[in-house]
C-alpha cells in the first residue's frame, strides 16, 4: 500500500468528474439543480419564520340592518397572526387575484350573514328560527400549506365572532395541551423533503461507480495497471476514497445550496457532523452497489440501466418521495430509508444527537454499508485479479 | 541478478481448443534488443502477456529478471514497462497526466519523475501536445503517449507490442533512438512488430514465430545469410509462406 500511488489513483478520478461535463452533472451540478429547484418550489424563502398567508374578503353585508358582525369577523381575522387581509368588492374581483397566485384564500361574507348571527343570539337554543346563510371560502389550489392551513383558521374566526373573546378565556376543568404538532404548521412542504435530498443526491454514486469501473476494465486500463505495482486492493480503495470525496462534496453542495435559499435545519453543529457522518457512511453503499453492478455489467451502456435495479428502490422508498402505506413497509428494506429518517429527525424534529433512533440509523447504514460495500470489492476484485 | 532478462522454457498456452503459444523456449540477456516477429496470430501478444503477469502459462516455464510469472508477479511488476498494443489511456488526462500517473504507479519521486516527463516529452516531439486532453489526440501521438506510459519509470525490462505502429518516419525514428538508448543502459528489451525494417535496424537479435512456434532465431545478419535473403522480409515470407503451405 503506498500512498504516493493512492493520491495519484484519486486525483485521477476527481479530474475525471471535473473534467467530463457528464460526470459533472451527474455528480455536483444535478443535486444543487434539484436543491434549489425544489427548495425553492416548495418552500418559502421565509420557511425558517411564520408563514403568513394573505386573505381576501368580499363582504356583500355591508348595507344590511347587523353590519358590525362582517365588521368583528375582519377585526378577528385581521388579528390573528400570520394573516394579511384585503378587502375585495366583488367575487370576480377576488377570483382574479386567487388564481393569479396573489391569495392563498378568498371568503365570501354572503348578504345575510349579519341577520344570521344575531338570529342565532336571539333564540340559541332554538335551532328552527336560525337564519341560515353560508359563507364561502376559496383556497388557492396550488399551495398545499394554504389547503391545510386556511380552512381551520376560518373556522376558529367564524367562533370567535360569533361567541366573542370569552370562549376562549372560559374557565374549564379540562386544559388541552397544545399538541407540539401545531408548530409544524409553521412548515412548509420543503422542509418535509429536504432531509431526503442527501440520500438522493448520494444514490446516483452507484450510477457513476459502476460507469468508470467498467471503463476502465474495457478500455483495458485496468488490466494496464495491474502490470504495474499497483494492487487490486490499491485500486478499489482509491475508487472508494474518491467517491466519499465526492459524496462529501454532495453534501456540502445540498446544505449550501437550501441554506442559501433560506432553510434553516433545527439542528446545531453536533447535529449537522452527525447529519455529515451518516450521509457520508450511506455513499459507501452506493459505491458498494456500484462495483456490483459494475460486475454484472458487460459494457458501460449496461452498467447504467443495470445501476437502475439499485437507483429506482432507494429513491422511492427511502428520499423525499415518500407515498406512505406500501411504500413505508417497502422502505423499511431500503437503506436510504435511514438515512432521511435520522436526518428528518434532527433537521425537522430538532432532535438531539443523544436520541436514541439516530443511533441505530446510523448503525443500520453503517452495517449494510460493510455488507454491500463488502460484497463489492470481494466480486470486483475477483473480477479483475482474473 | 539473474543472468537472463527473460527465460522462457517450453511455455505453452491455450485459450480453449486453440493454441496460442506452442512450447517456446527463449532468452533474452540483459543490454539486449530481442524483436518477436509473426504474423497476425502467431502468439506474439500472448507472449507479451504472459511476461505481463497477465496471463498464466498453461504450461512451461517464464521468469522475468529471474522471477516467475506465476509465483512472483509483485517482483516482476516492479522492473517491468508494458505498451499494451491496443494503447490503454485516460482520455480525460492530458497526456503529460497519463505519463505522470504511471510514474506515480512506481512511486517516482516528484521531482525526478518531472524532469524525467519533460525530457521525455521534448524528445519524441510531443511537447506542443503533452497539455493537450488525450482524447484530442491522433492515433499516432496516443501511441507515442502509451510508450512513454511504459518507459517513464526507467524499467529494468521492457516489453513493448507493436510500440511504433501507426507512427509516422520521425516519430518512429525517435522512439528507436530512445530504445537503443534504454538497451545501452543495460536494460532488456522486447519488442513485437511488423515493420522488417525495424526488426533489421533495431533489434540484437529477432525470433520469428508461426503458430505459436518459434520458426527461427537468430540474428538479422545471420538469418539473412543462412536463408540466403537480401532482407529480413524475405527470411520472414520464406520462413511463414512455406509454413503456411505446408500446411495447406
Ligand atoms: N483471450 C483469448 N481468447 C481466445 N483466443 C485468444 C485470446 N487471445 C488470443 N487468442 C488467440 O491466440 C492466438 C494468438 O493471438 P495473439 O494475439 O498472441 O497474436 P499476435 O501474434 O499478437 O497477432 P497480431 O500480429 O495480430 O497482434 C490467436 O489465434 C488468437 O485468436
Ligand atoms: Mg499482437
Amino acid at each position: 500500500m503506498r500512498m504516493t500511488r493512492l493520491i495519484a489513483l484519486i486525483k485521477k478520478d476527481l479530474k475525471h468528474t471535473v473534467r467530463e461535463p457528464a460526470m459533472l452533472f451527474q455528480i455536483l451540478l444535478f443535486p444543487l439543480l434539484v436543491t434549489v429547484v425544489f427548495g425553492l418550489a416548495f418552500g418559502a424563502m421565509d420557511s425558517g419564520s411564520t408563514t403568513t398567508f394573505s386573505i381576501g374578503v368580499v363582504n356583500m353585508d355591508s348595507g344590511s340592518e347587523h353590519p358590525e358582525w362582517a365588521g368583528y369577523f375582519v377585526g378577528n381575522l385581521t388579528s390573528l397572526n400570520g394573516t394579511v387581509v384585503s378587502s375585495y368588492d366583488s367575487n370576480a374581483t377576488g377570483q382574479v387575484d386567487l388564481l393569479n397566485g396573489n391569495l392563498h384564500a378568498l371568503v365570501v361574507l354572503p348578504a345575510g350573514f349579519g341577520a344570521s348571527c344575531n338570529s342565532y343570539w336571539l333564540a340559541p337554543l332554538d335551532g328552527n328560527s336560525w337564519t341560515n346563510t353560508t359563507v364561502e371560502l376559496y383556497v388557492d389550489s396550488g399551495s398545499m400549506i394554504a389547503g391545510s392551513a386556511v380552512p381551520p383558521m376560518i373556522q376558529q374566526v367564524l367562533l370567535r365572532t360569533l361567541y366573542g373573546e370569552t370562549v376562549a378565556s372560559l374557565d374549564l376543568p379540562l386544559t388541552i395541551g397544545r399538541p407540539a404538532s401545531v408548530a409544524a404548521s409553521t412548515f412548509t412542504a420543503w422542509d418535509y423533503m429536504a432531509p431526503g435530498m442527501y440520500a438522493f443526491a448520494s444514490i446516483f454514486l452507484v450510477m457513476t461507480v459502476a460507469q468508470t469501473m467498467t471503463v476502465e476494465r474495457d478500455t483495458g486500463l485496468i488490466k494496464r495497471m495491474s502490470t504495474t505495482p499497483v494492487t487490486a486492493s490499491e485500486f478499489i480503495l482509491s475508487k472508494t476514497a474518491s467517491n466519499m470525496v465526492l459524496a462529501l462534496g454532495q453534501v456540502i453542495i445540498v446544505f449550501g445550496a437550501s441554506y442559501a435559499i433560506g432553510y434553516r435545519p433545527e439542528t446545531d453543529i453536533t447535529g449537522m457532523a452527525f447529519a455529515f457522518v451518516i450521509a457520508l457512511v450511506f455513499a459507501l453503499t452506493c459505491v458498494g452497489f456500484g462495483l456490483i453492478t459494475a460486475v454484472l455489467s458487460k459494457s458501460a451502456e449496461v452498467a447504467t440501466g443495470l445501476s437502475f435495479v439499485f437507483i429506482m428502490p432507494m429513491m422511492f422508498f427511502g428520499t423525499f418521495m415518500q407515498f406512505g402505506g406500501l411504500t413505508q413497509s417497502i422502505g423499511a428494506f431500503m437503506p436510504s430509508n435511514y438515512l432521511t429518517h435520522a436526518l428528518t429527525t434532527l433537521f425537522l424534529r430538532g432532535a438531539s444527537v443523544t436520541t436514541l433512533s439516530l443511533w441505530t440509523d446510523l448503525l443500520v447504514v453503517a452495517v449494510v454499508s460493510i455488507l454491500v460495500l463488502a460484497a463489492g470489492v470481494i466480486l470486483f476484485g475477483k473480477q479483475i485479479r482474473k | 541478478m539473474s543472468e537472463n532478462a527473460i527465460q522462457i522454457s517450453n511455455l505453452t498456452v491455450r485459450f480453449g481448443s486453440v493454441t496460442a503459444v506452442d512450447g517456446l523456449n527463449l532468452e533474452v540477456k540483459w543490454g539486449e534488443l530481442f524483436g518477436l516477429l509473426g504474423p497476425n496470430g502467431a502468439g506474439k501478444t500472448t507472449t507479451i502477456k504472459v511476461l505481463s503477469t497477465l496471463l498464466r502459462p498453461t504450461e512451461g516455464i517464464a521468469r522475468v529478471g529471474g522471477h516467475d510469472v506465476t509465483k512472483e508477479q509483485e517482483d516482476i511488476r516492479e522492473i517491468i514497462g508494458v505498451c499494451p498494443q491496443e494503447p490503454s489511456f485516460y482520455p480525460f488526462l492530458t497526456g503529460r497526466e497519463n505519463i505522470e500517473l504511471y510514474g506515480d504507479f512506481h512511486s517516482m519521486p516528484k521531482k525526478t519523475l518531472k524532469e524525467r516527463v519533460d525530457s521525455l516529452i521534448q524528445r519524441i516531439g510531443m511537447e506542443d501536445h503533452a497539455n493537450r486532453r488525450a482524447r484530442e489526440y491522433s492515433g499516432g501521438m496516443i501511441r507515442r503517449v502509451s510508450t512513454l506510459m511504459a518507459l517513464v519509470h526507467d524499467p529494468k525490462v521492457a516489453l513493448l507490442d507493436e510500440p511504433t505502429v501507426a507512427m509516422d518516419p520521425v516519430s518512429r525514428r525517435s522512439v528507436w533512438e530512445f530504445i537503443r538508448e534504454l538497451k545501452h543502459n543495460g536494460k532488456a528489451i522486447i519488442l513485437t512488430t511488423h515493420y522488417m525494417e525495424e526488426a533489421e535496424e533495431l533489434c540484437d537479435r529477432v525470433g520469428i514465430i508461426d503458430q505459436g512456434r518459434l520458426i527461427a532465431i537468430g540474428t538479422p545478419s545471420d538469418l539473412k545469410k543462412e536463408y540466403g535473403a537480401e532482407h529480413l522480409e524475405d527470411v520472414f515470407i520464406r520462413l511463414t509462406g512455406k509454413k503456411l503451405k505446408e500446411d495447406v
